[in-house]
């Protein structure tokens, strides 16, 4: 007990500072991702069939593609071959880098919940729309979407929850998270791994079970009434 | 689709303009990334043939692309048969009316799906190879399967608890008129269905543990993805070399996914799901 006690005095603040990362990297992943998944999903339920094919290829290539390569990508390529220099400081250029690849990673799945919303959608409200004269787009706005993220929470909190446990997959991006941290400090600590392990874990349960019954809260509260 | 015709009439003459004029923009401005895309590339000098020469020769694919993704196929067949042992067992569990078990399978399955799985792995990695119960050279290997088990085995039995809930209760009725014990009747008779209708679920899963399996790059498991970074280390090609990996990557998972929706496609067919 004490040495897990002496490893807080020693690695605390650090502990604090990377998880920190790791729900900075969530909360602008989330926003961007989100945003262009709803263009996305827009795009792949348009009556353009250019645009149609450009969202299911998309959605296609960054959903089968492993995370990892695309974290990967962003250190060794954009970094490394291209000298991408987003930010002019080191540490906080990896942190954007990281940024923008959870972002193209997870607006593939934000799409694909966002579209299975869309086909919680009855017909009826979309020939309803239609037959008060409003076009594509101002139905779009105004009738499906509206209906279609109510019907897409359950689907979208549970990219969220993904989000949340792959910004850790960001260590191979080279950004200080808690990953990171995790395994420096089992390596000097390894008497303690077992509770380091377990401390770390228990910070994202904390987060991601909470985030998820308050998922099925709303989608209950929100629920459309048919 | 069928939402597709939902949002939209059959357009009249007008309309029938004016989306081929946006869509003749569409194919412009794609047309015009492409292009960006490529000319940046050029300058950039990463479209010469030097760089993607080396994968024309039969060596980089049968000492570094080959065996790295077999080991990516194996890490994922296994984990794949060891999920679904694991979330057979906590799907019973979960379904189960012993408190003790019931309650035990509960916190397993939330606590290993809400905890991210490469920090199973990292923290797999160092202690196998430190405690000798395997040798320290395999230790990347047995901690990418026990974490992509963990993970998507508690994923799996929450898709049977799922699964068996959406049966009718007729099922596990029948069952035990004719003399089933309860776990007769859920092994026997309840998963089984329940596996078949949520077949394209778990396909999907699949797909899961095939991306998570190249985790095992940040904790030097020799993979497809680990091995192709050496292949661009080696030949100064990282940008070819990945995209290669990608390639690969993104056309095993397409098939899967495919595979996926024929499975359902069939399965509503036949009334099932």
């Amino acid at each position: 007990m004490e040495g897990y006690l002496s490893l807080w005095d020693e690695y605390g603040a650090r502990i604090m500072e990377s998880f920190w990362a790791n729900l900075q990297l969530t909360f602008w992943a989330f926003l961007i991702s989100l945003v262009l998944g709803t263009l996305l999903a827009i795009m792949r339920i348009s009556p353009i069939p250019s645009l149609r094919a450009f969202g299911t290829a998309y959605v296609n290539i960054f959903r089968n593609t492993p995370l990892t390569i695309i974290m990967a990508f962003g250190v060794l390529v954009l970094f490394g071959v291209f000298k991408l220099q987003i930010s002019s400081d080191f540490n906080l250029n990896f942190f954007q880098i990281a940024i923008i690849g959870l972002s193209i990673y997870h607006a593939a799945f934000f799409c694909e919940a966002i579209r299975s919303g869309v086909n919680t959608v009855p017909l009826g409200q979309a020939e309803a729309a239609r037959a008060i004269g409003l076009s594509f787009l101002p139905a779009a706005q105004l009738v499906i979407l509206p209906q279609a993220f109510r019907g897409a929470i359950v689907p979208m909190g549970n990219v969220l929850i993904a989000l949340i446990k792959n910004t850790t997959v960001a260590l191979a991006g080279s950004v200080a998270e808690i990953s990171g941290l995790m395994k420096t400090m089992i390596e000097f600590r390894a008497d303690q791994g077992f509770l380091i392990f377990l401390t770390v874990a228990l910070m994202f349960v904390v987060i991601v079970v909470p985030i998820g019954l308050l998922v099925t809260w709303l989608s209950k509260k929100l629920a459309v009434a048919r | 689709m069928s939402t597709q015709s939902v949002l939209f009439d059959a357009p009249g003459p007008k309309a029938r303009r004016r989306i081929l004029i946006l869509n003749i923009i569409g194919v412009l401005i794609f047309i015009g990334l492409i292009a960006y895309l490529i000319y940046g590339l050029y300058g950039a000098g990463q479209l010469t043939a030097e760089k993607w020469n080396v994968f024309a020769t039969g060596s980089v694919w049968s000492n570094f692309i080959l065996p790295g993704l077999i080991k990516t196929l194996q890490s994922a067949a296994i984990s794949i048969v060891t999920s679904l042992i694991f979330g057979f067992i906590f799907g019973m569990g979960r379904l189960s009316h012993n408190k003790f078990f019931n309650w035990i399978s509960t916190v397993v399955v939330e606590f290993f799906r809400a905890v991210p799985v490469l920090l199973m792995m990292l923290f797999l990695w160092i202690m196998l190879a430190n405690s000798g119960w395997v040798q320290p050279a395999d230790s990347p290997f047995f901690a990418v399967v026990i974490g992509l088990t963990l993970y998507n085995g508690s994923v799996v039995a929450e898709l049977i608890r799922s699964g068996v809930h959406g049966l009718p209760k007729g099922q596990r009725e029948a069952g035990i008129a004719i003399g089933l014990t309860r776990t007769q009747s859920l092994s026997l008779i309840e998963i089984p269905q329940a596996l078949t209708a949520m077949l394209p679920a778990l396909i999907s899963q699949f797909i899961v543990i095939l991306k998570d399996s190249a985790l095992g790059y940040i904790i030097n498991f020799n993979e497809l993805l680990f091995m192709s970074k050496l292949v661009g280390t080696g030949n100064s090609n990282t940008f070819q070399a990945l995209v290669i990996a990608a390639a690969i990557f993104i056309s095993l998972n397409f098939a899967l996914s495919k595979l996926a929706s024929y499975v359902s496609g069939r399965l509503s067919s036949r009334g099932i799901a």
